[in-house]
C-alpha cells in the first residue's frame, strides 16, 4: 500500500540532510510501529510524506497504491487515502470545527468523484463518531483546535480520522500527552478502524500504546534511516533498554 | 508650485463648475460651509492626513468616467424587510422607493425640504463644521456647501424596520453629492442601511446626532463596482448613554476614502466603528477614523480587516482623542491586514492622544500573510489550497462583521463577504 524507497530528505533552506535513505514499506491490513529517539526524522518523514513544504526530497520516491505521493500537493494526497494525525494539531481560530469537517470530507468526495454528504447525514454521522471518542457537542462547535486541551486535541484528531476513512494513516506520537484513559479511547479508535484494506504507521516512543493497538511490526530510526526492523518483541525492549544497544549493534 | 498655491488651484478648478444652491432653510449653513472650504482649500497629495492616498481624482474638477457596474447578484439585505429610498446617480427615485412614511419617523427629501425644517438646522453640517477641528475634512465642507440630495430622518420613537439608502449608478459620468442628517431622539433607535455603487465618484456626508439613550446602527456595503471613487464621511454627537455602531464591508473600489468622525459627548456612550475589506488588484482603500472622547465613562472600539492581493492598497489611519476630564475612558483600537501576496501593501497610522490619567487606551495593528501553518493542516485533511486560503481569509474578517450586534443583519454580510471573496475581483 504505502512504499517507501531510499527516501532522501533535505531542508529546503539549509544543507541539513534529515532523511538519509528511509525504505519502507506497509501492507494493507497492518499495521508498523516507528520508534526512535529524539529528532531521528520520524516526524519529518511524516510531514514529507504528507507534502508539507520546507523540506527537498533529493532522492528516492514514495507510492500510495499506484500514486506518485511526491508529485502532487498535499489535497491530492489526502483524497488518493493518505492521512497524518499530527504530532502538534494546529489550532486555526475563526474556522469551526464542524465546517473544518465538513469542507474537509466533502472536498475529498468531491475529489474522488464521490457524492457530498449532506448536511442533515455528515451531522449524524460525526456526532455519533465524536461520541464514542468523547467529544462532546460543544466541542465540535468551538473553532478547530483552539482552547483544547492537549489531550483533546489529539482524540480531534482521530475524530477527523474517522470521518475521512483513509487508506493509509500515519498517527506521530498520538499517544503523547494522553491520560490513561484517554490513550484507551484513541486507541480503540484507531482499532475500530482497522481493517483488511487499510494500513498504519504508528510513531511512538513508548511501549504503552503498542499494547493496546498490537502492531505487525516495529522499526528502529536512527539518523534518518531505518536501523532495524522486528516484532512487538522490540519495542518492549527498548522501554527495557533504550537505543544505547541497537544504536552500538548497527555502528 | 507652492502648495498653498496648488491647493488654491484646485479649490478654484473644482468650484469652477458649482453654484451655491439658493433660497433654502439651509442657506446659512451653505455660505457658513463654503468659506469654511474656500479658507482651507481642498486637500492635496502633500497634506499629512492625505499622505497614504491620493486626493487627486476625488477632488478635480470632473470625475474620471466609470461603466455602470452590472450584477446578476441578488442585491443585499434583500431577504429583510425594510424601508427602501433609492437614488440614482445620487437623484432619490420616488417611483423605486418605497412610501417614507413609518411609525416613530419622519423622512423628508434634502432637495424638497423647502419649508423649514427646525431640527435639521441645528444639525445640518453642524457636525460637519464641529469635525473640522483639529484636522480639516474639506471635502466633507464641499458636500454641505453643494449637495441637493439627500434625506433628512428625524426618529422620535422605536422604528420597527431599518431603512436602505439604495444608491443605483447608471451615468458613467456621474458625480453625486449626497448628503444626509439623522437626528435619533432620547430612548429612539434607528438602523440605517446603505447599499449600491452611487456613482462614478461619490462624495457622501451622513450627520447623526443621538440623543441621550438613542441608539443608531449602521451598516453599509461598497462593492463590487470596480471603477468607483468614493468619499465618505460619516459625523456622529453621542449624548449620554447612547449607543452608535458603524460597519462598512468593501470589495473592490480603485478609490475609497471612507472617514468616519465621533464625538462623545454625554457620560456612558458607546460607539462602534468596524469595517471588513476585500482588495485585489487596482484597488485603494482608506478608513480614517477619529474619536474625540469628551466625556466620562465612555467605550470606543475601532475594528478594522483587510485582506489585500494583486497590487492592493489599504489604509488605517485611527485616532482616539481623550480630552481632560473624560475619565474612565476605554478605547480600544485593531487594525490588522492580511496581505495574500508581495505586491500588497497596508499603510496604518494608529493614534493616541490622552489629556486625562484614568484611562485605558489600546491599539495595535498588525500585517500578516496566511498561516502557513493552518493552510497545511487544512490541505492534510483534502481541502484544497484556493479553498482553504479562502476560508482563513473568511475566518480573519469574520472577527469584524462580529462587531454587528443585530444577527441577522450580520449573516447578511457574512454571506455577501464569502460570496464576493469567491468571485476574486471578477
Ligand atoms: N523545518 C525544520 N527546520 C529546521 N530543522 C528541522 C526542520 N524540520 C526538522 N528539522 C530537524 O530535523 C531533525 C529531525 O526532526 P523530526 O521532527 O523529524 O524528529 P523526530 O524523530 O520526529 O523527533 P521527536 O521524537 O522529538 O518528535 C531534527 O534535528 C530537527 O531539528
Ligand atoms: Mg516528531
Amino acid at each position: 500500500m504505502l512504499k517507501i524507497n531510499n527516501l532522501h530528505v533535505k531542508l529546503e533552506d539549509e544543507d541539513k540532510q534529515i532523511l538519509k535513505g528511509v525504505n519502507l514499506e506497509v501492507e494493507a491490513g497492518k499495521v508498523h510501529a516507528i520508534m526512535g529517539p529524539n529528532g531521528s526524522g520520524k516526524s519529518t518523514l511524516s510531514y514529507v510524506l504528507s507534502g508539507r513544504g520546507g523540506y527537498e526530497v533529493t532522492e528516492g520516491e514514495a507510492h500510495l497504491g499506484d500514486v506518485d505521493l511526491l508529485d502532487i500537493e498535499p489535497e491530492e494526497r489526502a483524497a488518493a487515502g493518505l492521512f497524518l494525525a499530527f504530532q502538534y494539531p494546529v489550532e486555526i481560530p475563526g474556522v469551526g470545527n464542524m465546517t473544518f469537517l465538513r469542507t474537509a470530507v466533502n472536498a475529498q468526495r468531491k475529489a474522488r468523484g464521490e457524492e457530498e454528504m449532506s448536511a442533515a447525514e455528515f451531522l449524524k454521522v460525526v456526532r455519533a463518531k465524536a461520541k464514542t471518542l468523547k467529544i462532546d457537542a460543544e466541542m465540535l462547535k468551538r473553532p478547530v483546535n483552539v482552547g483544547f486541551s492537549g489531550g483533546e486535541k489529539k482524540r480531534n484528531e482521530i475524530l477527523q480520522m474517522a470521518m475521512l476513512e483513509p487508506k493509509m494513516c500515519i498517527l506521530d506520537e498520538t499517544d503523547s500527552g494522553l491520560d490513561v484513559d484517554a490513550m484507551k479511547l484513541v486507541a480503540e479508535g484507531v482499532n475500530a478502524l482497522r481493517d483488511e484494506g487499510r494500513g498504519f504507521l504508528i510513531i511512538t516512543h513508548y511501549q504503552r500504546l503498542l499494547d493496546h493497538i498490537k502492531p505487525d511490526y516495529v522499526h528502529i530510526m536512527a539518523d534518518g534511516r531505518i536501523i532495524k526492523t522486528g516484532g512487538p518483541e522490540l519495542a518492549l525492549e527498548i522501554e527495557k533498554n533504550g537505543y544505547a544497544d541497537i544504536l552500538a549493534e548497527v555502528a | 508650485m507652492s502648495a498653498v498655491a496648488e491647493t488654491l488651484s484646485v479649490t478654484d478648478e473644482r468650484l469652477a463648475g458649482l453654484t451655491l444652491p439658493a433660497g433654502g432653510w439651509s442657506d446659512a449653513a451653505r455660505k457658513d460651509a463654503f468659506s469654511r472650504l474656500q479658507s482651507m482649500g481642498l486637500p492635496n497629495r502633500r497634506d499629512e492626513y492625505w499622505k497614504f492616498t491620493r486626493p487627486d481624482t476625488l477632488t478635480q474638477a470632473l470625475p474620471v468616467p466609470a461603466a455602470p457596474f452590472v450584477t446578476d447578484e441578488v442585491p443585499l439585505f434583500d431577504a429583510i424587510d425594510r424601508l427602501k429610498i433609492v437614488f440614482v446617480d445620487g437623484v432619490f427615485d420616488a417611483e423605486a422607493s418605497d412610501d417614507l412614511s413609518l411609525e416613530g419617523i419622519q423622512i423628508d427629501r434634502l432637495a424638497a425640504a423647502d419649508a423649514d425644517i427646525h431640527w435639521a438646522r441645528d444639525v445640518y453640517g453642524v457636525l460637519e463644521a464641529n469635525g473640522q477641528k483639529p484636522v480639516a475634512r474639506s471635502l466633507a465642507a464641499l458636500n454641505t456647501a453643494f449637495a441637493v440630495d439627500g434625506v433628512l430622518i428625524h426618529v422620535t420613537g422605536a422604528v420597527i424596520k431599518p431603512i436602505n439608502m439604495i444608491y443605483l449608478h447608471k451615468s458613467e459620468t456621474s458625480d453625486v453629492m449626497l448628503h444626509h442628517v439623522i437626528k435619533v431622539d432620547a430612548g429612539a433607535s434607528l438602523t440605517v442601511l446603505e447599499t449600491g455603487p452611487a456613482a462614478a465618484r461619490l462624495n457622501n456626508v451622513m450627520e447623526v446626532d443621538i440623543a441621550d439613550g438613542a441608539a443608531f446602527h449602521h451598516a453599509r456595503a461598497q462593492g463590487r463596482d470596480h471603477e468607483r471613487r468614493a468619499a465618505t464621511h460619516m459625523f456622529a454627537r453621542l449624548g449620554a448613554e447612547s449607543t452608535f455602531k458603524s460597519f462598512t464591508l468593501t470589495a473592490n473600489g480603485v478609490m475609497t476614502r471612507n472617514e468616519c468622525i465621533i464625538e462623545l459627548t454625554g457620560d456612558n456612550a458607546n460607539a462602534t466603528v468596524g469595517g471588513a475589506c476585500v482588495g485585489d488588484g487596482d484597488f485603494h482603500h482608506d478608513d480614517t477614523v477619529f474619536i474625540t472622547h469628551d466625556a466620562v465613562n465612555c467605550e470606543s472600539r475601532q475594528v478594522f480587516k483587510k485582506v489585500l492581493r494583486n497590487g492592493a492598497t489599504g489604509v488605517f489611519q485611527g485616532k482616539i482623542l481623550v480630552k481632560a476630564g473624560a475619565q474612565k475612558t476605554d478605547g480600544y483600537q485593531i487594525s490588522q491586514s492580511l496581505l495574500l501576496d508581495g505586491d500588497s501593501q497596508f499603510l496604518a497610522k494608529p493614534e493616541l492622544e490622552i489629556y486625562a490619567d484614568d484611562v485605558i487606551c489600546s491599539h495595535g495593528s498588525t500585517t500578516g500573510a496566511i498561516d502557513e501553518t493552518a493552510l497545511f493542516y487544512l490541505q492534510s485533511r483534502g481541502v484544497p489550497k484556493a479553498v482553504a486560503t479562502d476560508l482563513l481569509t473568511l475566518s480573519f474578517l469574520t472577527e469584524a462583521v462580529e462587531e454587528i450586534e443585530d444577527e441577522t443583519l450580520r449573516a447578511e454580510i457574512n454571506t455577501r463577504m464569502a460570496s464576493w471573496l469567491e468571485r476574486r475581483g471578477g
